[in-house]
């Protein structure tokens, strides 16, 4: 593993856009931030009658870089495919905007940024640990403040895959009037014991790692690397089909690198299964904080929706006059499609007009940021559709 | 008017039971298509009658093409995803050719006429001469133009005819506000007011109900 990635380097944090909301904000668990920062990025140009505003959420290890490089890794939007100019959501004619969620690492407020103490004082040592539990309302919530704070009064659409989609569908029952069109993608109302199961081995992972230092581990400046990229790699085979395994590796074998970080080389051979892990665990802790993905997949473990509204998911959009499009994929098995359907079957009850598609493909949950033409041209679309129901204008 | 053009180049491109059973159907009404195919008729009705028209259509193929149309289509199943709706959510519910070919054909027109006021259904004839005359004169399936399937490949496990059909609206307590018979191409066929002729000559029955 890279030892530069190992060490909290602060002259290394890129300078984020973002806006700092000082008039607080109270937590769906009772606690209050005085300040709060949300971090984003915006593409293409808003119109006149500020109606063409399409608000992206991403997923967990996501980040607000949607649709350029990485100013970490430099590489693409890990949504290029979808926003961008003459994409699906075409940033020549929407004005689009996407945040980094509150928790996250790469600018918003989280367990990364200094702590604020009772008296709203901020402190030079960040928020650890003691950085308070968020939800996905909590995160919505801030979202809404950079809306108003960006002047607009109607989002003509709301998009996300996975914990993306958890925070549309929270958009949809929270602020009706605020979304025309919400287009949840590749996720759920509420998250499934498998799910929290799956994010507590990579939580316990992090947790193992002596570097953790119980989550202070600015102190030493040395980060639970070791136990994020485990966390990160056993995610990663959750967003991937066992097809899309077998047809990228197989049995393949090839040779372990001879470096001493890779401690674990039996036999002087691995499978090309274990490499590609790897990679995806040491690529993941350059750009990730581990007390952010513990207040993260915190946050989409809490998610049920319907809870909220005595266990019926209609009653959360009794009466709304959003358009809404979910869509699913065959192989995924984290997100299956019988969770898109139950919440299209929601939104019938409660008499919304309701688009469901299911794409077949052997990608998995990862096939939503992929190259999928089906999806896309649906994507386009539905939105091309609600573009003459909300009537704008053909080019902004 | 300029806008009257897309409208007639559509019409005239649309499968004509389709034309018929739109103008079953009033302007600016709530409409679910179940068995929408890829929406041919829920654009039509909006573009030409602003009727906020939706779909059901489990063909996931025939789904994609028409939300990539930008049209309101969600995939389900006729015996399955109508108990999903609520009561009186629509003005009209259609059904084009494929009450022969869900599981319930009972169940489904209940739950129509309980999520809508009126139920458009469309089906193939099975008391057609030709259809009669086969199963008479050969002693085996009738193989048509509308009946175009052996025995065990077709999706119509229901076939009725225009008969049974009035028999089973009484029996349920639907009115039929109107009714016609057509050739297979959807053509209005001359035998409307003649059950039995309609019965005999017409290749598809296509009605207009509601409750009693």
């Amino acid at each position: 593993m890279d030892q530069t990635a190992t060490r909290i380097d602060p002259a290394n944090l890129p300078n984020h856009t973002h806006v700092t909301f000082d008039d607080g904000i109270t937590l769906e668990c009772g606690a209050s931030l005085r300040h709060h920062t949300v971090a984003y990025r915006t593409y293409g140009m808003l119109n006149a009658d500020r109606s063409n505003a399409i608000l992206v959420c991403h997923a967990l290890t996501g980040d607000q870089y949607v649709a350029e490089p990485h100013p970490i890794t430099g590489k693409p939007g890990w949504w290029d495919a979808v926003v961008g100019p003459g994409r699906p959501v075409d940033t020549d004619r929407f004005f689009v905007i996407c945040p980094n969620v509150l928790g996250g690492c790469m600018g918003s407020t989280g367990p990364l940024t200094n702590r604020e103490l009772p008296d709203g004082t901020v402190i030079d040592e960040p928020w650890g640990t003691e950085f308070p539990p968020v939800t996905i309302r909590d995160m919505v919530r801030a979202q809404k403040r950079l809306i108003d704070h960006l002047g607009i009064d109607r989002l003509f659409a709301v998009l996300g895959g996975s914990m993306g989609g958890m925070q549309v569908l929270q958009w949809a029952a929270l602020y009706p009037d605020a979304v025309f069109a919400a287009l949840p993608i590749a996720t759920a109302a509420y998250h499934s014991a498998q799910n929290i199961a799956f994010h507590e081995v990579g939580r316990q992972a992090i947790f193992a790692d002596p570097e953790w230092q119980n989550g202070q581990y600015w102190r030493t400046g040395r980060i639970p690397a070791r136990g994020l990229a485990v966390a990160r790699m056993c995610a990663h085979i959750t967003y991937l089909s066992e097809e899309a395994l077998t047809r990228k590796f197989g049995r393949r074998l090839q040779n372990a690198p001879k470096d001493n970080t890779e401690a674990i080389n039996l036999f002087g051979e691995m499978f090309e299964v274990e490499s590609y892990l790897r990679h995806q665990g040491s690529t993941f802790v350059q750009r990730f904080d581990a007390n952010s993905y513990l207040t993260i997949t915190r946050a989409m473990d809490y998610f049920d929706l319907a809870a909220d509204c005595g266990g019926d998911l209609a009653v959360a959009f009794k009466g709304t006059r959003t358009r809404f499009l979910l869509a699913s994929f065959t192989s995924d098995w984290l997100f299956p499609t019988i969770q898109s359907r139950s919440v299209a079957r929601a939104l019938n009850r409660a008499g919304a007009n309701v688009s469901f598609v299911e794409f077949p493909t052997d990608k998995g949950h990862d096939a939503f940021l992929l190259d999928e033409p089906d999806f896309h041209r649906a994507l386009a679309g539905f939105l091309g559709g609600c573009a003459i129901h909300a009537g704008l204008a053909a080019t902004a | 008017m300029s806008t009257l053009d897309p409208v007639r180049f559509l019409t005239k491109n649309m499968r004509v039971d389709l034309a018929l059973i739109a103008d079953m159907i009033a302007p600016g009404s709530r409409v679910l298509d179940i068995g929408c195919g890829d929406g041919t008729l829920i654009d039509h009705l909006f573009q030409t009658k602003g009727c906020d028209a939706r779909g059901i259509e489990i063909d996931m193929a025939e789904v994609t093409r028409a939300v990539a149309h930008g049209l309101p289509v969600m995939h389900g199943d006729a015996d399955i995803d109508l108990e999903h709706y609520p009561d009186s959510a629509f003005d009209y519910v259609v059904l084009s050719r494929a009450l022969q070919a869900v599981e319930r054909p009972r169940e489904v027109l209940r739950q129509m006429l309980r999520i809508a006021t009126r139920a458009v259904v469309s089906f193939p004839n099975f008391g057609h001469w030709l259809v009669r005359w086969q199963l008479l004169s050969t002693g085996r399936m009738p193989m048509t133009a509308t009946w175009d399937r052996p025995w065990h490949e077709t999706p119509n496990i229901h076939p009725c005819t225009i008969r049974d059909f009035f028999v089973l609206c009484e029996a349920e307590g639907y009115v039929v506000e109107r009714w016609l018979a057509t050739d297979d191409g959807g053509r209005r066929a001359p035998w409307r007011r003649a059950s039995r002729l309609a019965n005999l000559f017409g290749e598809q029955g296509l009605f207009l109900l509601r409750h009693r």
